[in-house]
């Protein structure tokens, strides 16, 4: 600043301003703090050694790659690697076993169970809950009350090929009428009432002595003439106190009305083998498998 | 010249009109329709009084504060509305039932979250920027705005701009680019408007009659060619019909992301940092009564700054498809502008060497010294976050949520509530603030809201990023992501009572404001002294 001759001085501080003021504000001619002005430059002068170090400057094609040569994708690589051939030999007696003998090799059993767990975090416990307890229309896996079969190999069967889906010939299927179309809402109302005297003791014995002959001509072929379900159709177990879409009148006179539909991926064609094996392994192991 | 008005507007409002009539989706259609009502009643008054003899006004003289005061209120009501609706989705975070099934899906988080966004940078900062803008580019010039209703021009379309995204927000139009949703019609429309604000700034520079530029207007001009550039270059889209709000990115991919980040960093780097600091370096020595500590200080933090934050961006796509090399130069770049931007914070803090005992009595200037402390500890984090180590636990987590809110509640809010606070009493020609204590109510409410929301922030951020990367001693995950949400729940609800904290400060701020404008004109004559008569050009 050389257009003025005279020194400003600050009072307050004795430092000389640079002679301009806008407004009144004026300015003091401090250098920049040393401090400051060195914490800059070491800043420079790492980002210059970075730059060199790892890959940095963009050239015609590709990039500099750094001379420590470090890459996001060789980090994944020898990540997936480590782990790879910490579990490899598990691995592979975990695809070599008979899923219903997995019990008999403790250490194959534990290792399944842990990478299952995993898998179930991830990609099942959205609708069966992270502590597989399920919720409305998504089955608790912690009891014993299995609609298709609580063994290894149904659990493995279930997971891999799925429920009612359309994307796998072998998935599990049935489907229970939408009864509504051909009963009427009396008739409906009478085999609920006795499908809910099969499992509680305040039922209409009037209505559900109605609902009976009709449940024993349209329902017993696939729930069984007491009630008690069809593990080959999937068909519910309707006398005991587990219920999937609700156990009150309201619930059963719509599921009889409308029917239910619970459809689950055929994870067979999501998940690795491996996976599939170990997930089922985890389901099985959570309380209630046979 | 009427005749040509009203044609023009006449126009607009035939546009308007097929536009409401053929639009695709409810957000143009509502748009169109808004754009036909302002068109028509603009229309009515042009034709009403074409012909007439104009009243002869006397050339106006003194600094162009109307416009200003205009912009000082808009940036007091779009701050509330902004903190309501954030402290709102807060609470939607801690409680989803406050989504409201009935109000689906305009109630929905999804359509709430750019609501709140936009408001609080664009409306209120963006209010705030201007409105500061025009104050310190005259009172530094020494000079009148430049270009006469070109100003209210751009406090109207401003406006304007604000109300067609958010109403496009809650109608479901975005174009799903963080910080930049509205769509293409509101895009060309906030362009024009940010051209006329340029020009009006650089007129009112290039007239200016001190023979020096004043470093708040370097910073304030930064962030409006800069914020330009990146607007334009971010949002180039080609619309699917001109019938409808929905477009396509020009680019794809990991192009298009690095596009939007190089973008989204820059409306830190521009908007939230070199305008606010246009702000500091002129209402900081003024609230202080002070000379700026260092003007060699000033200019090289100016230029480090302005150079390295452009190169910024890429530390938002630290471990995706991006390129390490370009990963690498994003983190470097960034570790670099640290210094730079302390550079600000110093100058800012310095300035009240010889008047930090006007801290014990002085709200507003505590809170100008309190905003550089976040400023501080803002751009202190941000460096650390892009360094790649860092950032893999910490992104995609509440952390981020954390480092955002302490620059922009702390930073950016409370030295904008210090402006209005400085800016008050000055345009409407009042003594001073209403209360005092009032202000010291706000300070502490707001403070105690921050440090609420920034430490909750950081619990959960940390949390649920090393339950995230929790593997068990055979490698395999530990927690389910609902696990990690359901952690989260105590500190949402923390986080949502410093939003209430802040939310009140702000509304006793309004009241005070209230308050001072309603109150008595200040006793002695030409209480806005500030003023020299400032000849006509």
């Amino acid at each position: 600043m050389s257009d003025h001759t005279e020194k400003n001085v600050d009072e307050v501080t004795g430092v000389e301003t640079t002679g301009h003021s806008w407004d009144g504000i004026e300015e003091l001619n401090n250098p920049m703090p040393r401090w400051w002005l060195w914490s800059l430059y070491a800043t420079i002068v790492w980002g210059i050694a970075y730059t060199i170090a790892y890959p940095a400057w963009p050239l015609i094609s590709g990039a500099t790659t750094g001379v420590l040569g470090w890459s996001t994708r060789a980090d994944v690589a020898r990540d997936i690697e480590t782990h790879n051939a910490k579990n490899g030999p598990l691995v592979e007696q975990l695809l070599a076993t008979e899923m219903n003998r997995l019990p008999e090799n403790p250490d194959l059993l534990r290792y399944a169970v842990a990478r299952g767990g995993a898998v179930f975090k991830a990609q099942c416990s959205q609708c069966h809950g992270s502590g597989a307890a399920g919720f409305k229309g998504y089955p608790n896996l912690l009891d014993d009350d299995w609609l298709w079969g609580g063994s290894l190999d149904d659990i493995t069967y279930s997971v891999r090929h799925g429920i009612r889906n359309d994307t796998d010939d072998d998935a599990r299927f049935s489907q229970m009428p939408a009864f509504g179309e051909f009963m009427e809402k009396e008739q409906i109302r009478g085999v609920a009432e006795y499908v809910y005297s099969l499992s509680n003791s305040d039922a209409d014995a009037v209505l559900a002595a109605s609902g009976q002959p009709l449940f024993a001509e349209q329902c017993a072929a696939c729930h069984g003439e007491t009630g008690l379900g069809d593990r080959e159709q999937g068909a519910p177990n309707l006398a005991d106190a587990i219920w999937l879409y609700g156990g009150d009148r309201e619930s059963l006179i719509h599921t009889i009305t409308y029917s239910r539909f619970g459809i689950m991926p055929a994870w067979g064609q999501r998940l690795i083998e491996a996976d599939v094996r170990a997930v089922s392994a985890y389901v099985h192991g959570l309380g209630g498998g046979e | 010249m009427d005749y040509i008005k009203a044609f023009l507007l006449a126009g607009v409002a035939l546009v308007a009109a097929m536009g409401a009539n053929w639009a695709l989706d409810p957000a143009y259609q509502l748009h169109a329709v808004l754009i036909l009502i302002i068109a028509l009643v603009m229309f009515v008054r042009v034709i009403r009084n074409a012909g007439e003899p104009r009243a002869v006004k006397p050339v106006p003289t003194g600094y162009d504060d109307g416009v200003i005061r205009a912009g000082v209120i808009a940036t007091a009501f779009w701050g509330i509305i902004g903190f309501v609706v954030g402290t709102f989705i807060a609470f939607q975070l801690a409680f989803p039932e406050l989504n409201f099934d009935w109000g689906q899906p305009f109630t929905n988080f999804g359509r709430l979250r750019p609501l709140h966004t936009s408001a609080v940078i664009f409306a209120f900062g963006g209010n705030g920027l201007i409105a500061t803008s025009f104050y310190v580019v005259q009172r530094t010039g020494a000079t009148r705005l430049w270009g006469g209703n070109l100003a209210w021009f751009v406090f109207w379309g401003y406006q304007l701009f604000i109300v067609l995204a958010a109403t496009g927000y809650l109608l479901g139009s975005t174009q799903s680019k963080e910080y930049a949703e509205p769509e293409w019609y509101v895009d060309i429309w906030l362009t024009i408007v940010w051209l006329a604000y340029l020009a009006v700034f650089l007129g009112t520079i290039f007239k200016r009659r001190e023979r020096h530029i004043y470093v708040a207007n370097w910073f304030y001009l930064a962030f409006i060619i800069t914020v330009a550039m990146l607007h334009v270059i971010n949002n180039l889209s080609i619309p699917v019909s001109i019938w409808g709000s929905k477009s396509v990115q020009v680019f794809a991919g990991v192009q298009d992301a690095m596009t939007q980040w190089w973008y989204g960093h820059n409306a830190v780097g521009f908007f939230l940092t070199a305008g606010f600091l246009g702000m500091m370096y002129y209402f900081v020595p003024k609230q202080a009564e002070r000379p700026v500590y260092s003007y060699k200080l000033s200019i090289i933090h100016f230029w480090a700054l302005i150079f390295l934050y452009i190169w910024a961006g890429p530390h938002h796509l630290h471990y995706t498809a991006l390129p390490d090399w370009a990963s690498t130069l994003g983190m470097v770049f960034s570790i670099i502008l640290w210094m730079p931007s302390w550079g600000g914070m110093i100058n800012g803090l310095m300035t009240l060497q010889g008047a930090w005992d006007k801290l014990r009595t002085d709200p507003i200037l505590r809170m100008f010294v309190l905003s550089l402390g976040f400023y501080g500890m803002s751009t202190f984090e941000g460096p650390m976050m892009s360094i790649r180590a860092v950032n893999s636990l910490s992104h995609y987590t509440d952390w981020t949520i954390g480092h955002v809110h302490s620059g922009a509640l702390g930073w950016n809010g409370m030295i904008t509530f210090a402006c209005l606070y400085f800016l008050t009493p000055r345009l409407w020609g009042r003594d001073k603030m209403y209360s005092m204590s009032a202000i010291n109510w706000h300070f502490w409410l707001a403070t105690i809201g921050i440090v609420l929301y920034a430490a909750s922030m950081w619990v959960t951020g940390i949390m649920e990023g090393l339950m995230w990367r929790e593997v068990d001693d055979q490698g395999f995950l530990v927690n389910s992501f609902a696990d990690t949400v359901a952690a989260k729940f105590p500190m949402y609800v923390v986080r949502g009572l410093g939003g209430v904290m802040f939310l009140a400060g702000a509304v006793i701020m309004v009241w005070n404001m209230w308050m001072t404008i309603r109150g008595p004109k200040a006793a002695r004559a030409g209480a806005t002294g500030t003023v020299p008569t400032v000849a006509a050009e």
